[in-house]
This record gives structure tokens, C-alpha cells and sequence, in this order.
């Protein structure tokens, strides 16, 4: 048989899982190793085998179902356990198991010396395997499955360093956060399948137009609901703080889960679901909201930002909001499109960081960096290609995707959107070629011989003055305790972290290629044409006159050209250029490297008010009131025995008067009747 | 022949006099004979009425009470000896083991 | 096979080898909990063929034994079994297996009466999913609080006497008025078809009027939320857990409570199907409370056992809620809750008693750093919290789903308020296992903590086998309960109709024959203009 044997995809890196956890300890590092990347390695090789067979299809036919079992059925509700591979679902597969593999080689390198390396893999090859559930599923309670796992593999990995208590609250908090996501995605599922009886796609999307009115509140309750659960997974306004804490995680971690895979997930579901979102116009409406007010607002904390895996975090959650603004404008084609591209090189961003910060003995804060260029040559090399692929120079991947998304939104008429987004990138060309010129220009602000870094580099830490901050970087940092050679000089990093990121880097020129459409070659790009099967050719497709999508492109390399410029001007050239905006404005600063206080604002009115109402519900509530009151009984029938027993005196004689005084009332109640 | 009256009359008469003992003399010994004083007094009722009944239940009753009566005494007695060798005394206000 | 009493035996056989530990030599130790060991893997493994042998598609009750018992009352020896009671008896000796198995050092004072109560409690617990006679099931029900009672009330902790005490009070009220409400259906019974008899399928056909109803439901419904405990009846649960030792709050937990939810479901619900009807919004709502107020409460506890304690008021809230859905996903939902609380639930008690025995201290302020001590119990520890949180892939997932889905079908906002029981679960259990499990060791004393022994790997084991496989694979749970709870389900709906129809007619001519006093009212005008 000639099954492209899509089960089997998911059920390597599972197997590693089993295999790692029963003869781990007799493998030792290689075995370990070897064993997790050989696993998602070979998965990746499944996964293009299965999609060279989907490809090889006409378009019609381009869907491969497989069931493996009945997961559950009760009464006229069945779940099945079966995989989808559509060229949706293609696309993410091969994302998966592809940045997967690298990020696997080069955790080799990075988690060497880490003495829970057996532990790490296992982690990261569950995580494979939920994120493979995820994309692979074909109902949405199976979705689920890989949805939680996730969310699982990212609290285990988050926390990883467990003795850490900022690492075991961030990955709580990024689990807690998930849940209420999980929360919507539940009951909007739920809403699913009250009204089409099922959660399988195919079922769900062709019954839903006949038992829907489009537009109507069901519809729109159970999409907002969804679109809930899409904000906690990815990191969006009002479920994204957790993102930026996850980065207590190893780096490796960061750039798989945090960047290229999970935090996509959401950006995935909501694409696979667009028939339903399309019949919604009020939640696109909000999505598109959202995702521009997200991409917004994380860009401005991210242009202050010193930790230089919280820039990438912050700039994570910000591209996120671009994936999601397309969606909401009806661009799904353009938000998966962005996703892929964004896999790469955020994916390479955070490798290069995690190369950054291994050869600079875990030291996360750029302004104790500087001048690695020369130091970390193919670490520069790359991180310098990917930081030009996210700010939107063509040709590389970064430009082809996000020009898409700001010429659909363009096309469709939503101009405040479009504006939210060019001021998004111009901030995103700024803060990312920020942390550029301070990681690997200028002069190197720490001791060359080796040792720590020390923190005075002046000029370029204008912002360093506020470090009032109650996230304290040494928090923050990557130190695990046993830190390999503190003080050796700063050097290049190994291979199996090198070649990952040089793979990387490639992908991050040439991977938007696949999406170049109009203007350029006739008709729909390659990327839209795959995809159609999935998403239709859309009522979407707005024809730009020519000269406009030029004039659009023209507009957005200037703007990302401005934002290089003016992070070179600042950090390099004139650095009293920086140390002048911040003091002009402090205040604005100072929220911004607060974070808006948006964490503070959510203890203040969830965190701390649910522990003060539990605690005064147990203390008062229930030990007072409800145990009270049962006690209450008891000391009331003690009361009363207590009076009762006072007519127990002991004395034989007061008993035989009560005895004769019954026998005399006895007789008389005789006598009267 | 002695109406059945007077003979009840007695006999109520020896119940209220075993009643009254048993209430107000507080020796343990003597509230005992008082509670055989009342148990007689029902004996004698039984003979009477079964004189007045030509029947002979009355007076097998009358064997039973005497039985019974002499078991209550033995194991009566014994509970009173034991009690003077622990307390010291007979006296039943002396002693309120029972109270709640 | 000609008809062995294979019921009997299962529910006797615990009994009898109860009394033949109490009466070894009570300083034996190891032979003692040898024999006791063996004891309840002998009964576990004759109760395996509950598994295959009754027949999932099989309509009504099977192995069905019946032998007068007092027949002036029509009292009846009656046993039988169908998919609900079979795997909740299931769960039943494989509790009782591993608590035993888990208690193994753990007592130390007179483990002679030790061993032997859990034997006890076993067969009195079997009695009473098995029985189908209500006096019988009276019978059983108390007779398994004695047990449970002197467990709690020598064995326990601290305040034992207290909890006992107040555990054996407060579960007696509830059952009394259960009492009296059998005595009349006992009487409606004889009244209706002449016959005195207290046989549940007798029952099962007596027609009551939906007023008289109404009382008698609320009797046994009050002895049966007490007893799973449903809010605001709880309060007994969290003492009498955090005093009884290990076995006896892993039985108390795994077994016990279900007792309340299958007395609803086998009991309450379909011999008063209108009485249900009026009162299961209210019933539903307050599960409701209790999922997310034991939820709330159970984040702030210091203690780890109390922990556990109201996150198991919360999980049973899942299951009354389940069953009061009225629809199939939601009944199956609550089967499956009922399970799977009784492996996770049993899984973390029996994990702290594990820390408990080594440290003798179960707040949670006292550990923390555990995963660099005892790595192998941390990890299942891990397990057993993710189970308990829901998360897909174990077992906790299918029966909180499956409840919220049925709960959503009946109404939506039941389910959207139950549904944040999910979030707040998480946050508890996640919580604790912080405090408890990561972070550097905090007291020097637990350094020296042992990993788990091969006898305790031994008791997860089978724990951690059932956390997968009810979650990956549960449909042969599912096909197992499915045809005995679409009965109940079925039952319950026909009675109600039924029975609000009889009352419909029987009210109607009796309305008919009383024209007196409303026609003097409501028609004086026509009459008049007839005249």
C-alpha cells in the first residue's frame, strides 16, 4: 500500500518520547540526542513524502484523510482520532517538522552542558508531537488534544529550569493564561457542535452555511469564542503577557514554541475555521482590531526593551498581530503566508540570540553587548539577514509576506488598519535593527578576556537609567547554576548550532518567494494557488490597479528603510540622539518599559481580588457559615441535651418520683376517660 | 367472708405504703423492703380477685411474682453489699453515679 | 456454569476473609498484611469478569440472585448487575487493591483491625452497588459507614475523633430520611399492587403522583448530596479526609462519594422523574457553585490533603451536573468523571500519603525543590495533576467534556459557568505542584527524602496505565456504561411522562366532580344570565 501514513508523523517524536523516558538514562547525551532529532528528522521526512503524494494530486483531490480509531462516541456524538492533510495543513506540517529538525540539531549544541539534557529533548520532542496533533487533527476536539499539549510542553519548558522561581511562574502563567483562551475555544467548539452535531472540519464547514445565518449572534458568539481561545495560544490583547515571560525558557525553546510553532497555532485555527469566521463579520471585525492593536502596541514596548530575547518576544507578539489583522480583513491566504515566513526567520532571530547568549556566557542584556560582529561571524551573518527580513526589505521572505497582508488590508478599505500597520513596521525596522547595532555594531561594552560583561556602557544605555524596574534582569537571564566556562573569551558557536542557523537564513531570503503574486507574475501567486482548495479563491480577491500595489511596496521599504535608518542614526552614529528622546519623554518611556502595567493591572483586578475572595470564601464562608451552621446544630443539641440532663440527677429517688408521678398521671388520665 | 373490696382495699393500702417508703426513705435496704411491700400488695390483689373468680390464674400468678421477687432480692442484696464495700454507705442520696 | 452466586460471592468473600485477619495474631504484622494483600487481589482478580462477562447491550440487570430475606416485609435478598454498578464495583476492588497495597507500612497500630476494616469496608461497598432491594441497599449503606468510621476515628490524624465523628453524624441524617422515604414507598407500594415488597424493579413501575414526589425526592436526594458531597453539604469531606489515613481517603475519595452520585442515578432520579424535573435546575446550579467554589477554596488551602479534598467537591460537582443535564453526553460525562475522579483523586491522595508517611507533615509550605529529590515520584506526580486538571489525552478530559457538552445542550450558561472550573482547576493544581515540586529545596529535611520504593511503583503503576487509557482509548468504558445509562435515561423520561399524565387525567374528572366550589366562582354570571 501506498498510504502516505500521516499517523505516523505525530507518532515518531512519541515514540521518542517513550524510548527517551524508558532506556534514556542507558543512552547517554548522544543517544539522547540522536534519538530526538533522528525522530523528528525522519518525521519531517514522512511529512514531505505525505505532501509530495498530496501534491501529486489534482486539486480537487488534494485532501488526505486517515482515521486510526474512534476516539469516543456517546449517544449521536462521535470523535474520531484522524488526521487531515490538506495544503493547509501541508504548509504547517512541513514548518513543523522542518524548523523542528533544526531547532532540534541546535539545541544539541546549546543544551550540551545542561545536566538535564535527557529531560530537555523529552520535553521538546512531546512538543513536536502535540504541535504535529495540532496541524495534522482533523475535528477540532482532536485539535484540542495537540492545543493543550502544547500548551502543556511550553509550561514544562518554560519552567524547565525548575529551581528558578521566575521560571516555574512564568510557565504557570502561560499555562493559567492559556487555559482561559482554552476556556473560549472549548465552549465555542461546543456552540459547533449543539448546532451542526459534529467537530469534524469537512462536517462542521458544510453544514455550517445551512444552519447559520450569517451573521447572526450563534455564529458570531461561537467565533468570538474561538477567536478567545486563538488569543491565549497566540499571544494576542488581552491573553498575550504571558509571551513575553515564556522567555524565561531555554532559548531553543523560545524560537520553537515561542516564535515559529505554537504561538501560531491560534493564527491556524482561525485560517482552518474561515468558513465560519467568514460568516462572522463582526468578529473578523474584531479580529482585525485586535491583531492591529496587538501588532501596535507591542512594537512601542518593544522599542525599549533591553533583554534582548524580550525585544524578540515583544516583536513575536507583534507579528502575531500582523497574522491576525490579515485574518481579520479576510486575508487567511496572507496570514498563513506570514506565518511560514515568520517561522524562519523569527526562528532564526531567536537562535542567533540563544547563539548570542551562549557564547556570551548567558548574558541576555544588550547593553553589555556590542561589536560581536567580528567575534560571531556567521551568528552576524545570519541574525543580520533575518533582522532584514522582518523589517521588510525585498526580496527576502519577511517583505513578500507582510506587504500582502498591508495590500489586502489596503484593498479592502480598511485604511486605519493599514495605517496601524505601516506604523508597526516602521517600529519594527526600528527596534530590530535597534537590537542589531547594540548586539553586534559599535564598540563591545563588555571585558574582552573573558568574565562577565560589565554593566556601564553609556551610551547606547540611555534607558539602562530606569532600571528601577522590578524585572530585574538577573531574573531574566538564562543562568542555570552550572554555567560551562564562565569566562572563557567570547567565540563563535558550535556547528550544530551554526548549521541551523545558516539553513535558517537561507529559508529567511528565499522562503517568501513562493508567495510573489501580482504584481510580478500573472495571476495568483504560487503560495494562493496551493492553498485555494482549502480557502477558495475567496470573495476577497480586490483587484489593485498595478501602479497602486507598486506605490504600496514603494511605501513600505521606505517606512522600513526610515525605521533602519533612524536605529542606526540613534544607536550607532549619535547615541545622544536616543539619550535626548528618552528624557524628552520620560513619561511615555517609562510606560513603555512598564509594559503599560498591563501585568500589574491584571493582579490588580483578577489575580489578587480571586485569592482575597477565595481565601475570606474559605476563611469566613465556609469554615463560619457552612461548616458553622453544621457545627451550629451540634451545639444546639448539646444545648438542649444539657438541659434535659438536668432531670438526670443520679438520685434513685428522684426516679421513682417521676416513676409514681407517671403512674399518677396515668390514672388519672384513666379515671377521666 | 371477707368482701373483695376490703381485701383490695388492703392492698392498696400496703402499695401506697411500699410506694411512699420507696419515695421518701432514702436507706437502700428499707426502699428494698418497700418494693416488696408493693409486690405483695399485687399479690394479694391477685389472690383475691382469683378467690372472686374461682380461678386458679390469680394464684399462679402469685407463684411467679414470689419467684421473681426472690431473684430480684438476691441480686438486689448483692448490688446493696457490693455498694456498701465500695461506698460505705446505703444511703441513695449518697450516690448519683447516673447523673447526666 | 450452573448458576454459581457469583455476586454473593464477590460481596461476601472480602467479609469473610475480613474476619479471618481479624482474628490472626495481632502482632503478625507482615503476615497479616500479606494475607490482606492477597485477600483483595484474589477478590480483584474474580471481580475481573465484570469487565467482559455482563454484556454492555444486555437490557436490564444480570447475575441476578434473589432470596427471601424477611418476607412478613417482602424484603428480598436481591442482587444484580448491569454496566454502571459493574465498573463502579470494578473500581471498587481496584481501589481497595492499591490502598491496601498503599498502606502496607503506613500502619503501624494494630494493623490486624487495620487490614481487616478495609476488607470490610470493601464488601459493604459492593453490597451496595449490587443490591436492588431498597432495605437491602439501606442496609448496605450503613453498614459501610462503620468501617469507614473506625478508620477514620482510630487511624486519622489529629483530630480524628472530630471528623469521625462528624463524618458518621452528618451521612447518618441524610440517610435516615432516605429511610423514611423508602418506608413509604414501601407502604404507596403495598397500596398500589397489594403486594409488600421493597424490590427496586417493583418500583421501577409504581406510579406515584408527581405532588407525592416531591418530598420523598428531596429525602433521598438529601441523603445522597451529602454523601458526594454537593454544596453547601461538603463540610464533612475536608475533615474527614485530612484526618483519615491514606487508604481510608483514597477509599473515601474513590468509592465512597460515588455512592451519592449512583444513588441519584439509580435511585432518585428515575423513581422520581417529575419531582427531578422541578427540582434539577436548582440541583444543577448548586453543582455548579460547588465546581468552582471548592475550586476557589481549594486554591487557598495550606494543606495538601484539604487541597484535594475541595478539588474533589468540585470534580463531583462536574458529575451531579452531568446527571442533571438529562441527555446522554452529560449522563456518560458523569460516569466517566465518576471513574476517572476515583483514579486521579485516589492517585493524589495516595501520592501525598507517600510524602506524608516520609515527612509527617502535609502542608504545602513544607516542601518545595521535590523534583530534585525524588525525581520518579515528581513525574508522576505530574501525571496524576495533569489528569486531575483535564487535560486532553488523560482521563480527566473526556468526562469534563462530555459533561459540559451535555450540561451546554440543556443550557448554555450552565456549561459557560462550569467551563471556568477548568481554568480554576488549573490554576490550583498547578499552583500546588509549584510549591510542592520545583524550586530549590527549601527544607534541609527533605534532602534525604526516598525516591518511591518498588512496592509504591508497583501501586502507580496500574494508576497511571488507567490515567492514559481511559484518556486515549475510553469508548470501552463508554460501551461498557452506555446501555444501562440510556435506560436509566430512558426510564426516567417515560415515567415522567407517564406519571404527569396519569396525573393530568386523575386531576381532570376530579376537578370535574368538585364543580362546587370553583363554578360558584368563576361562572356565577353565566349561570345567572342563564336563569
Amino acid at each position: 500500500m501506498n498510504l502516505p501514513m500521516l499517523w505516523i508523523i505525530p507518532a515518531l517524536p512519541l515514540a521518542a518520547v517513550a524510548l527517551n523516558m524508558l532506556f534514556g538514562d542507558r543512552l547517554g547525551k548522544k543517544g539522547t540526542a540522536f534519538l530526538a532529532c533522528g525522530a523528528v528528522g525522519l518525521a519531517f521526512a514522512f511529512a514531505v513524502r505525505a505532501v509530495l503524494t498530496l501534491a501529486g494530486r489534482s486539486e480537487e483531490e488534494r485532501q488526505i484523510v486517515e482515521t486510526a480509531w474512534t476516539w469516543f462516541r456517546v449517544g449521536d456524538f462521535s470523535v474520531d482520532v484522524s488526521f487531515l492533510l490538506d495544503p493547509l495543513s501541508a504548509i504547517m506540517v512541513l514548518v513543523v517538522t522542518g524548523v523542528g529538525f533544526l531547532i532540534h540539531v541546535y539545541s544539541t549544541g546549546y543544551m550540551a552542558e545542561d545536566p538535564s539534557f535527557r529531560r530537555f529533548f523529552l520535553y521538546l520532542n512531546l512538543f513536536m508531537f502535540a504541535m504535529l496533533t495540532l496541524v495534522l487533527a482533523d475535528n477540532y476536539l482532536l485539535m484540542f488534544v495537540g492545543w493543550e499539549g502544547v500548551g502543556l510542553c511550553s509550561y514544562l519548558l518554560i519552567g524547565f529550569w525548575y529551581e528558578k522561581q521566575s521560571a516555574t511562574d512564568a510557565g504557570k502563567k502561560a499555562f493559567i493564561v492559556n487555559r482561559i483562551g482554552d476556556f473560549g475555544f472549548l465552549l465555542g467548539v461546543m456552540f459547533l457542535i449543539a448546532w451542526t452535531g459534529s467537530v469534524n472540519f469537512e462536517r462542521v464547514f458544510a453544514s455550517a452555511p445551512h444552519l447559520f445565518t450569517a451573521g447572526g449572534s450563534i455564529i458570531t458568539i461561537a467565533t468570538l469564542l474561538m477567536f478567545l481561545g486563538a488569543t491565549g495560544k497566540s499571544a494576542q490583547i488581552p491573553l498575550y503577557v504571558w509571551l513575553p515571560d515564556a522567555m524565561e525558557g531555554p532559548t531553543p525553546v523560545s524560537a520553537l514554541i515561542h516564535a515559529a510553532t505554537m504561538v501560531t497555532a491560534g493564527v491556524y485555527m482561525v485560517v482552518r475555521s474561515h468558513v465560519l469566521f467568514e460568516m462572522a463579520p463582526v468578529t473578523l471585525e474584531v479580529i482585525a482590531i485586535v491583531g492591529a492593536a496587538t501588532a501596535l502596541m507591542a512594537a512601542t514596548i518593544g522599542l525599549v526593551q533591553n533583554d534582548i530575547k524580550r525585544v524578540l518576544a515583544y516583536s513575536t507578539v507583534s507579528q502575531l498581530g500582523y497574522m491576525f489583522f490579515a485574518c481579520g480583513v479576510g486575508a487567511f491566504g496572507a496570514g498563513i503566508f506570514h506565518v511560514m515566513t515568520h517561522a524562519f526567520f523569527k526562528a532564526l532571530l531567536f537562535l542567533g540570540a540563544g547563539s548570542v547568549i551562549y557564547g556570551m556566557h548567558h548574558e541576555q542584556d544588550m547593553r553589555k553587548m556590542g561589536g560581536l560582529a567580528t567575534k560571531m561571524p556567521v551568528t552576524h551573518a545570519t541574525m543580520l539577514i533575518a533582522t532584514i527580513a522582518i523589517a521588510g526589505i525585498p526580496p527576502f521572505a519577511g517583505f513578500w509576506s507582510k506587504d500582502e497582508i498591508l495590500a489586502k488590508a489596503f484593498a479592502t478599505g480598511h485604511y486605519g488598519i493599514f495605517a496601524a500597520g505601516l506604523l508597526g513596521a516602521v517600529m519594527t525596522a526600528f527596534y530590530m535593527f535597534r537590537l542589531y547595532v547594540l548586539t553586534f555594531q559599535g564598540k563591545a561594552r563588555f571585558d574582552e578576556s573573558g568574565g562577565h560583561a560589565h554593566a556601564h556602557a553609556h551610551a547606547a544605555d540611555a534607558h539602562g537609567a530606569h532600571a528601577h524596574d522590578a524585572h530585574g534582569h538577573a531574573a531574566a537571564h538564562d543562568d542555570h547554576g552550572h554555567d560551562h566556562g564562565h569566562g572563557g573569551p567570547v567565540k563563535e558557536s558550535p556547528w550544530n548550532m551554526t548549521v541551523p542557523l545558516s539553513v535558517l537564513a537561507v529559508l529567511s531570503v528565499i522562503g517568501g518567494w513562493v508567495g510573489i503574486g501580482k504584481p510580478f507574475i500573472e495571476g495568483e501567486s504560487w503560495m494562493g494557488r496551493w492553498l485555494e482548495p482549502v480557502l477558495g479563491s475567496g470573495p476577497h480577491v480586490h483587484h489593485l490597479a498595478v501602479s497602486t500595489e507598486f506605490g504600496l511596496m514603494g511605501l513600505s521599504v521606505a517606512i522600513a528603510a526610515f525605521g533602519i535608518f533612524m536605529a542606526f542614526r540613534a544607536y550607532l552614529q549619535q547615541p545622544s540622539i536616543a539619550t535626548a528622546m528618552h528624557e524628552r519623554f520620560g513619561g511615555v518611556h517609562r510606560a513603555l518599559y512598564n509594559k503599560y502595567w498591563v501585568d500589574e493591572f491584571y493582579d490588580a483586578i483578577a489575580v489578587n481580588p480571586i485569592y482575597q475572595a477565595s481565601m475570606r470564601l474559605w476563611r469566613f464562608w465556609d469554615e463560619k457559615v457552612v461548616d458553622g451552621t453544621v457545627n451550629g446544630v451540634g451545639y444546639f443539641l448539646e444545648g438542649v441535651s444539657a438541659l434535659l440532663r438536668l432531670f438526670q440527677t443520679g438520685y434513685v429517688g428522684t426516679y421513682a418520683l417521676f416513676i409514681a408521678l407517671g403512674v399518677l398521671a396515668l390514672f388519672l388520665h384513666f379515671l377521666r376517660s | 367472708m371477707i368482701p373483695t373490696e376490703w381485701v383490695l382495699a388492703l392492698s392498696a393500702v400496703l402499695f401506697t405504703i411500699g410506694v411512699v417508703g420507696v419515695l421518701v426513705r432514702r436507706n437502700a435496704l428499707v426502699i428494698f423492703m418497700s418494693i416488696e411491700l408493693m409486690l405483695n400488695a399485687a399479690n394479694l390483689a391477685f389472690v383475691a380477685f382469683a378467690r372472686q373468680q374461682q380461678s386458679l390464674d390469680g394464684q399462679i400468678f402469685v407463684f411467679f411474682v414470689m419467684t421473681v421477687a426472690a431473684a430480684e432480692v438476691a441480686v438486689g442484696l448483692a448490688i446493696i453489699v457490693n455498694l456498701f464495700r465500695l461506698r460505705e454507705t446505703v444511703f441513695v442520696d449518697e450516690i448519683n453515679l447516673l447523673k447526666g | 456454569m450452573a448458576q454459581l452466586p457469583w455476586l454473593s460471592l464477590l460481596v461476601f468473600f472480602p467479609l469473610a476473609a475480613a474476619i479471618l485477619v481479624a482474628i490472626m495474631p495481632a502482632n503478625a504484622h507482615k503476615p497479616i498484611r500479606w494475607w490482606a494483600t492477597i485477600a483483595a487481589l484474589a477478590e480483584f482478580v474474580f471481580s475481573l469478569p465484570l469487565w467482559w462477562r455482563v454484556i454492555p447491550g444486555q437490557a436490564g440487570f444480570q447475575f441476578e440472585e434473589k432470596l427471601d430475606w424477611i418476607p412478613v416485609l417482602g424484603a428480598q435478598y436481591h442482587l444484580g448487575v448491569d454496566g454502571v454498578s459493574g465498573l463502579l464495583a470494578l473500581l471498587t476492588t481496584f481501589t481497595t487493591l492499591i490502598a491496601i497495597i498503599g498502606a502496607w507500612t503506613s500502619v503501624e497500630k494494630r494493623s490486624r483491625e487495620f487490614f481487616a476494616l478495609v476488607l470490610a469496608l470493601e464488601a459493604g461497598m459492593l453490597g451496595t452497588f449490587f443490591c436492588l432491594d431498597l432495605l437491602l441497599f439501606y442496609v448496605f449503606w450503613e453498614a459501610m459507614l462503620i468501617p469507614m468510621y473506625l478508620l477514620i476515628g482510630v487511624w486519622g490524624g489529629q483530630r480524628r475523633v472530630y471528623a469521625a465523628v462528624k463524618f458518621f453524624l452528618y451521612t447518618m441524617a441524610g440517610s435516615v430520611l432516605m429511610l423514611v422515604a423508602i418506608l413509604s414507598l414501601w407502604f404507596l407500594q403495598k397500596q398500589y399492587s397489594g403486594i409488600p415488597t421493597f424490590d427496586l424493579q417493583a418500583f421501577y413501575q409504581l406510579p406515584l403522583a408527581p405532588s407525592r414526589q416531591l418530598w420523598m425526592f428531596l429525602a433521598f436526594a438529601f441523603a445522597f448530596a451529602i454523601k458526594v458531597p454537593m454544596f453547601p453539604l461538603h463540610t464533612w469531606l475536608p475533615d474527614a479526609h485530612v484526618e483519615a489515613p491514606t487508604a481510608g481517603s483514597v477509599i473515601l475519595a474513590a468509592v465512597l462519594l460515588k455512592m451519592g452520585t449512583y444513588g441519584f442515578l439509580r435511585f432518585a432520579m428515575p423513581l422520581f422523574p417529575n419531582a427531578l424535573e422541578v427540582c434539577a435546575p436548582y440541583i444543577a446550579w448548586l453543582a455548579i457553585i460547588g465546581i468552582v467554589y471548592g475550586a476557589l477554596v481549594a486554591m487557598v488551602q495550606p494543606d495538601m490533603k484539604k487541597l484535594v479534598a475541595y478539588s474533589s467537591v468540585s470534580h463531583m460537582g462536574f458529575v451531579v451536573l452531568g446527571l442533571m443535564a438529562m441527555n446522554s453526553q452529560g449522563f456518560a460525562g458523569s460516569m466517566m468523571t465518576m471513574l476517572n475522579h476515583g483514579v486521579s483523586t485516589g492517585a493524589l491522595f495516595l501520592l501525598v500519603g507517600v510524602i506524608y508517611e516520609r515527612r509527617h507533615t502535609r502542608k504545602i509550605a513544607d516542601f518545595g525543590g521535590l523534583w530534585t529529590v525524588i525525581p520518579v515520584y515528581s513525574v508522576i506526580f505530574l501525571v496524576v495533576m495533569l489528569s486531575s486538571v483535564g487535560l486532553p489525552g488523560t482521563n480527566g478530559f473526556i468526562g469534563e467534556f462530555l459533561v459540559l457538552l451535555g450540561a451546554f445542550k440543556h443550557s448554555v450558561w450552565w456549561a459557560v459557568v462550569a467551563a471556568t472550573g477548568v481554568i480554576l482547576s488549573a490554576c490550583y493544581m498547578l499552583w500546588m505542584f509549584q510549591r510542592v515540586v520545583f524550586g530549590p529545596v527549601t527544607h534541609e529535611e527533605n534532602r534525604k527524602l526516598t525516591d518511591l520504593s518498588f512496592r509504591e511503583r508497583l501501586v502507580f503503576a496500574p494508576l497511571l496505565v488507567l490515567i492514559f487509557w481511559m484518556g486515549v482509548a475510553p469508548q470501552p468504558f463508554l460501551d461498557r456504561m452506555q446501555p444501562a445509562l440510556d435506560r436509566v435515561l430512558q426510564m426516567t423520561n417515560d415515567r415522567a411522562q407517564m406519571m404527569a399524565q396519569a396525573d393530568a387525567t386523575a386531576t381532570a374528572p376530579l376537578a370535574s366532580r368538585l364543580p362546587a366550589a370553583p363554578a360558584a366562582v368563576s361562572v356565577p354570571a353565566e349561570q345567572g344570565g342563564a336563569r
